[in-house]
Parts: C-alpha cells; structure tokens; sequence
C-alpha cells in the first residue's frame, strides 16, 4: 500500500513536466507548426528559472522565497518564449524547414542548458553547489491544512504550486482550443492555413503567438524538474529525454492537452516503473524503460486504423504558409 | 436612373513571374445584377477575381467598390467591402461543422456560443431557401452541400457582392437548378452577384450581362438578352469555332473488357459498387453516367488495379484473342496490357500528374522504365510534352515550367494528353473536360473520337448529359453503386437517363 502511494506521487512527480512539455507542443503544433524545439526549449527554461533564482538569492542578504519564485517564473517564461520566437522567426517568416529548424534548436537548447549551467555551478564553488534553497522551498510548498489529511492528503495535496498549475493549464488550454473563438480561429490555421487567410484570419500573427505561448508553457516544465523535482540545483543533461516523451505524449492525448493530464502520469509511471519491478537485471531496465514509446506507438496504430477525422495531427501540420504559392 | 456600377475595375495587371494573368483589364458590375465572366482557361477569370478577395494584390489598376477607390490588401479588407468570393475548390475545414466554418475568422464575444450562431445560419437559410444543417462536420457532406456552405458563409458575414468561381462545375442538374433559384432570390434581395462559368447556355440562362476575357485581356460585356452560344463563343476565342461533336458509327467492335458481378467496398467498409457487370467494346464510346459519387471512381478503378474487389471477376479480350483475368493483375500488369487511366479528379493534381514538377518530368512518370538504360530518357518525353502543349494549345511558358504553375484547365489538357499518348487499348477517363472552356473541350471530344475510331475501347465518365449523349454509343447508368442499365446513346434522352440515375431500385437492363 505504501509502495504504490509512493509510486502513485513519483508518476505524478514525472509527469509534470512532460504535462507542461506537451501541452506546450499541443498549442504550437495547432498552429500547424511542428515544433521539434521543445525538449531544448525546457532546457533554457530550466537553466533560466535557476539563474534568476541563484542571482537573486546569492545578491541579497535575506531572501524572500515569493520573491525568487516570481523571479523564477518570470525568468523561463521570457527565455522559452524566445526559444519560440526564435522557432516562429525562422519558420514562419522565413519559411525555413521546420524539422531542422526544431532540431537545432533542441541541440541549441541542450547546449545553452549545460553552458550556463557548468558557468553558475563554477560560480557556486564546483559541481553540485548550486544551491537556490529558499526559492526552491517555495516551489515545493505543500497546500497547508489539506495535506495533513491522511492518504487523501498525499495523493491529491502534497505537490507544489506547478504540479496544479500544469493540470490547470492543460485544461484551459482544452477549453481554449474548442471553446472561444480565438481557439477555433486557431485550429482553422493549423488545418488549412489558406482557408483561414481566406477567412480573414491573421496566419502569420496566429502562428507566432501560439508557438511562442507553447514554448512558454514548456519552459515551466524544465522549470518544474529543475526547482521542485531537482529542489533548485542543475545536472547536466540530467532533463533526460523528457522533452521527447512530451512530444510522443501529443500523439497519445490526440492533440488534446486535457487528454494529455492522465497521459503524463501514465508516462511518468511508465517512466519509474522499473525501480518498482522487483528482480529487474540492467538490462530488463532499460527494456522497461521504453514502455512509454511502446505506448506511443501502439496508439498510433490504433488511431491510424480508427481513421477518425478529428484524432488526425492538423492537416498542414509541418508546412509554411505562402499565400502566393500556387 | 442610372445603374450605379457596385464594382468596377480599372486597368488592372497582374503577373506571376513571365506569366501576364491580367492585362490591362477594366470592367464593372451594377447593383443587383447577375455578371457572367466567360473565357477560356488561362484567360485570367481567377486571377482577377481572386484580386476582388484579396488573395492577390494587383500590380497596377485600381479597384472602386460603390464608388470609392480601395485598397484591398487582404481577404479581411475584402470582407469589410462585402465582397464575398465562394472559390472553385472549397476553402473549407472537414473536421469543423458548417457552423464553425462559416464564423471562422469572425469579430465577436471572445467564448462561442455555437447554440445561438447556429440558429443565426438556420433563420438566413430559411430566408433563401437553402438546405443545410448546421451541425454536420463537413467531412460528411456532399459536394453541392459544401457549396452551400460556402455561399451562407458569405452570407453571414453580410456580403452584398457575390463572386461564384464555376459553381456548377460539380453539380447535378437538379442541384444546379437549386442553386440558380437561390441565386435569383440574391438578386431581388439587391446583391450584385459575379459567376464564373463555362457552361454558355447557364450563362444565358441566369445572366444579365456577361464579361469576356480573352488570354488575360478584356474584351466586352455584353447584354445576355442579345447574346448567343455562337456570339459568346466567338468573342471568346477570336474566332468562329464549330461546335458540333463528329460522331461516327462504331467500326470493328469487339470484346475487350467484360466485367462480371463486381462488387467493391469504400475505406469506410460500405459497399459501393454492388454486382456490377457489363461488356466494353473496343471502336465504342461508353459512357457512364450517374449522380456523383455513384460508384464512378470504383468502377474504373476497379478495372484499372487500383481497387480491390471483394467478388467478382474482371476479363479482358486482347486484340489478338487472348482473354486474361484481370482482376487478379496488379496495376502495374494491367497497363502494360494497354489499358490506360486517366482520372480527372476534383482537385486535378490529386492524381496522376505531380504539381511541383514540369511538363516534361510529369511525361516522364509513365514512360521512365522504357529503355531500359540506367540514365533516363529525357528527349522523348520533352518532344511529347511540347507536341501536347502544341496541340491542345496549353497555355504555358514552356515545358519547364512545374504544372502547379499552370492554370486548371491546363493541367487537365496535360494529363489527358499524355494518356491519350500511350496509344491505349483501352482508354478510361473520367470528367475529361471537367472545369475546361468550351473550346477546349470539343478538342478532347475529337481526341476521343479518334481514339474511338482507330478501334480503342474507350469509357467516359461525364456529367454534362447532354455531351454525354452527343459523344457516346452507348451510355451506363449508375444509380449508388448499381448499374441501372445500359442504353443506346442515340435513341435514349436526357429525361430518362436522369430518372435511370435517380429512381429508386427499378434495374433495367435495356439492351443487353
């Protein structure tokens, strides 16, 4: 009973930050933009919400944990949505390819991560000093009074303010995309950009602020790992391939981020599970391991063979939009 | 009083790259009127409307909506003016409802309410007479109930110019004659309506004034009370044109392709073709007629190898005597028996023809594996693509330039051509003049004729019922998936083929 309480809160604790990932993806990929950028882009959100965070804390004398969250918050938010406009610039104004443009910026992303990441540890003193104690705290407040009450308590009450934040997000990002207009004007450029030019719909403007709010909202997720899942230090590489997990997690929730909720925590259960299996050898871990991209790719089949019009990625997903192209 | 003119154009041009679309070209709409603008393909009719709904900016000229000079740089700019243009290939999304597709792109409370929206569309469509239900996903609509789609969503978005792009090209008869009353309605309500077609005797029936434009120039417009098909076709093309399809007798028919209870399933698993069997002779025009979607596309798909079949068998008499079992032939097989496709489907390019590649290259696509050399054979292809862009008079800059550039009509002339080229046993096409100008269109009669006549088998998917049964021996009927009947094109009429087509489980095999 125990085992599978803990097991229950570490899923969860995963799959935040794919949640965050994902829904992120969903919003910029509804714009028919593939943005294969968001695993770095949760990279330069993390390694920016712990810069802001460290600077401040190591700047003054008593710092107050409200203040370095804010300051944290706001820190990813501004450089993942760089990392976005970045992707939005390139492929939407230049109409460069966006596979490759995703890519570098991924490997960019990583890059600028570690960089900056090996600059404050060195700052701090050496590997693994980095310490933002009083922000990080902070993030990992518990709702008080509710989490006191037993069992319930733990499974429902005992995370930090993001761990809400990315199931609310994903649901107003649902209630968003099918409910009001500016949702509907959106999933219009996605599907066929042409139409909704022709419709009178601003593509161009559409596209970029989708991309550039996805990558936002991703960035919290590299936030996420960095200050309540890490408790506000950096290792490098030590994301993983969480990013790629969100991106498969798209096609699981069918480009619905409220799908996504239970998708992630399926994800980051499939993610651990391993250390719960007992009498794993190395080698069946990592066979273990690749349990969520098995999923993936069974739910591709499924929905291929369902041939269901609404489960499809948007129709021009992938594309740049030129109105003159003939 | 005087017309006061809702539209008028005034020396407008327009280019992509060395093409010239648009010379030059003024001419106005009145308030409350009905304008045709006829020309050939290629003649720049798109182009220059696609300016009025600001997909295109115009070069040079100007454009004056009631009065005033305007700048349309965007559809958004054209809306504001209520221009509202219902495209020749639907600017709809299939996995949207009619409702959500006709508030698309509009100012309003930021939450939908689609409950009141939809019964916003139901009381406009009561008002016109249109059928439509405003909760369908598109996906899930005919042809004509798309088109009624578009035309309530410029509607809703308080239009008071109309601008049709060849409304009827996909339309049955009956649907036409719905759409021609709604259009009527138009008119009295005070819209100024602009409707670009190929069909003469539509044009006379339903305009008022009618607009020429020949290879990108204006011509004139003209009273449609004191125009004729013959007029209209003359300011057209330039020059007096015959219009009358030499239809010779059948010579040396014989068997060439016997098809036996087929029947076929959809991807969605509903049947559609059911028990389908009839003989193809060779020195023949069949044609196939029926409502679309009828089970056309799988009939000659289903010759082709591109179908599977569920039951049934498909044969095929070689000239030579020999009869082989097609059914059971991979496409590849079967067109190296002779048997060619040339399917023309609603958006062209879709199949057969690879837009972003040129004439040439697209020539290529069938005849690369001859030879057998390692390096491609280039000449003989680049020597057919200019003797088709020379004969059917393709109006384009060279054989280098990717089909995607060309206009419709043109891409069509192109793959038919190349079909026509391989010197078929048997020919199938399917809407060969789909969307083609008139004159263009008894060019590819006269190809199939001489096909016909130098003993190919050739089958014709049509829905002009009345060259249906100008150009073929004998006629198909298809009524959802059945063969009605088959009957002489010589002895039957159009009144009876359109019952054949809709009436309901009566099979008559008149003829056979």
């Amino acid at each position: 009973m125990n085992l599978l309480m803990t097991f229950i809160q570490k899923a969860i604790g995963q799959g935040v930050a794919i949640l965050f990932g994902a829904t992120g993806e969903i919003v910029t990929e509804k714009s028919g933009n593939l943005n294969l950028g968001i695993p770095g882009i949760m990279y330069m959100g993390g390694i920016a919400g712990l810069m802001g965070a460290f600077f401040y804390e190591n700047g003054k004398e008593n710092p107050n944990g409200f203040v370095g969250f804010l300051i944290a918050i706001l820190c990813t938010l501004a450089a993942s949505a760089f990392g976005g406009l970045i992707y939005s610039f390139l492929t939407i104004t230049l109409r460069a390819n966006q596979n490759v443009v995703g890519l570098s910026l991924t490997t960019f992303g990583v890059g600028f991560g570690n960089f900056f990441g090996g600059s404050i540890s060195k700052l701090a003193g050496g590997v693994g000093q980095i310490s933002v104690q009083t922000t990080a705290a902070a993030f990992r407040a518990k709702i008080p009074v509710l989490s006191e009450i037993p069992v319930l308590g733990d499974l429902l009450f005992s995370y930090g303010f993001l761990t809400y934040l990315s199931v609310v997000a994903a649901i107003c990002m649902t209630w968003f995309l099918k409910r009001t207009r500016s949702g509907l004007n959106l999933r219009a450029v996605g599907e066929s950009p042409a139409t909704a030019d022709a419709a009178g719909i601003n593509v161009s403007r559409y596209k970029y602020i989708a991309t550039v709010t996805g990558a936002a909202i991703a960035g919290l997720g590299g936030l996420y790992f960095v200050m309540e899942y890490l408790g506000g230090t950096w290792s490098n590489n030590g994301f993983g391939d969480r990013g790629w997990l969100a991106i498969a997690l798209v096609i699981l929730a069918l480009w619905n981020p409220a799908r996504a909720i239970w998708g992630s925590f399926l994800f980051g259960g499939l993610y651990i599970l391993y250390i719960y299996l007992p009498g794993l050898s190395r080698a069946t871990q990592e066979l273990c391991k690749m349990l969520p991209y098995v999923v993936t790719i069974i739910v591709l089949i499924i929905t291929s063979k369902r041939n269901k019009q609404e489960n499809q990625p948007p129709a021009s997903l992938g594309n740049a939009y030129f109105r003159e192209e003939r | 009083m005087e017309p006061v003119n809702a539209i008028e154009l005034r020396g407008v041009t327009k280019r992509f790259g060395e093409v010239v679309a648009n010379d030059n070209v003024s001419l106005a709409v009145r308030k409350g009127e009905i304008l045709s603008i006829l020309g050939e393909n290629g003649s720049g009719k798109t182009t220059l409307m696609n300016m009025l709904s600001g997909i295109y900016f115009p070069d040079e000229g100007e454009i004056v909506v009631n009065g005033k000079t305007v700048t349309i740089r965007s559809p958004k700019d054209s809306f504001a003016l209520g221009i509202g243009m219902i495209h020749q290939h639907f600017k709809l999304i299939p996995i949207l409802t009619a409702a959500e597709n006709i508030i698309l792109g509009l100012p309003g409370k930021g939450r939908l309410n689609l409950k009141q929206i939809e019964n916003e569309i139901r009381s406009l469509t009561e008002q016109y007479g249109f059928e439509l239900d405003p909760t369908q996903k598109i996906y899930d609509m005919s042809v004509s109930q798309k088109q009624t789609v578009e035309i309530v969503k410029v509607l809703y978005r308080g239009a008071d110019i109309l601008i049709l792009d060849e409304p009827t090209a996909v339309l049955t008869p009956q649907e036409t004659e719905k759409l021609f009353a709604v259009l009527r309605n138009m008119r009295r309500a005070g819209k100024s309506i602009i409707i670009i077609t190929h069909k003469l005797n539509e044009v006379l029936e339903l305009s008022d004034r009618v607009a020429v434009l020949r290879k990108g120039k204006y011509i004139a417009t003209v009273e449609t009370a004191g125009a004729t098909v013959e007029s209209l076709t003359e300011m057209m093309v330039g020059e007096k044109v015959k219009l009358d399809i030499n239809r010779t007798e059948p010579a040396g028919v014989e068997k060439r392709i016997e098809m036996r209870g087929v029947t076929c399933r959809n991807k969605e698993g509903l049947k559609v073709l059911k028990e389908a069997s009839f003989t193809a002779y060779s020195g023949e025009i069949l044609g196939v007629a029926g409502i679309s979607g009828s089970g056309q596309k799988e009939l000659l798909e289903s010759i082709a190898g591109l179908q599977p079949i569920e039951s049934g068998e498909i044969l095929y008499d070689s000239p030579e005597g020999k009869t082989e079992k097609i059914s059971s032939m991979k496409a590849e097989e079967i067109k190296e028996l002779g048997i060619a496709l040339s399917f023309v489907p609603e958006d062209r390019l879709g199949m057969g023809l690879v837009a972003s590649m040129d004439l040439t290259d697209n020539m290529m696509i069938r005849s690369y594996k001859e030879g057998g050399h390692f390096f491609a054979d280039r000449k003989a292809p680049k020597k057919l693509a200019e003797e088709i862009v020379d004969k059917l008079e393709v109006v384009t800059p060279g054989v280098e330039t990717p089909v995607s550039r060309l206009s419709g009509g043109n891409v069509q002339k192109i793959l038919v051509g190349r079909e026509i080229a391989g010197n078929p046993t048997v020919l199938m096409v399917a809407y060969p003049v789909r969307g083609l100008d008139i004159n263009s269109s008894y060019t590819i009669y006269n190809l199939l004729n001489e096909q016909k006549q130098k003993g190919v088998a050739v089958i014709c998917v049509g829905e002009d019922l009345d060259v249906l049964l100008e150009l073929c021996d004998k006629i198909l009927v298809l009524n959802s998936g059945r063969i009605a009947g088959v009957v002489d094109a010589r002895e039957t009429t159009k009144e009876k083929l359109g019952l054949m087509m809709t009436g309901s489980g009566e099979e008559k095999q008149a003829n056979e």
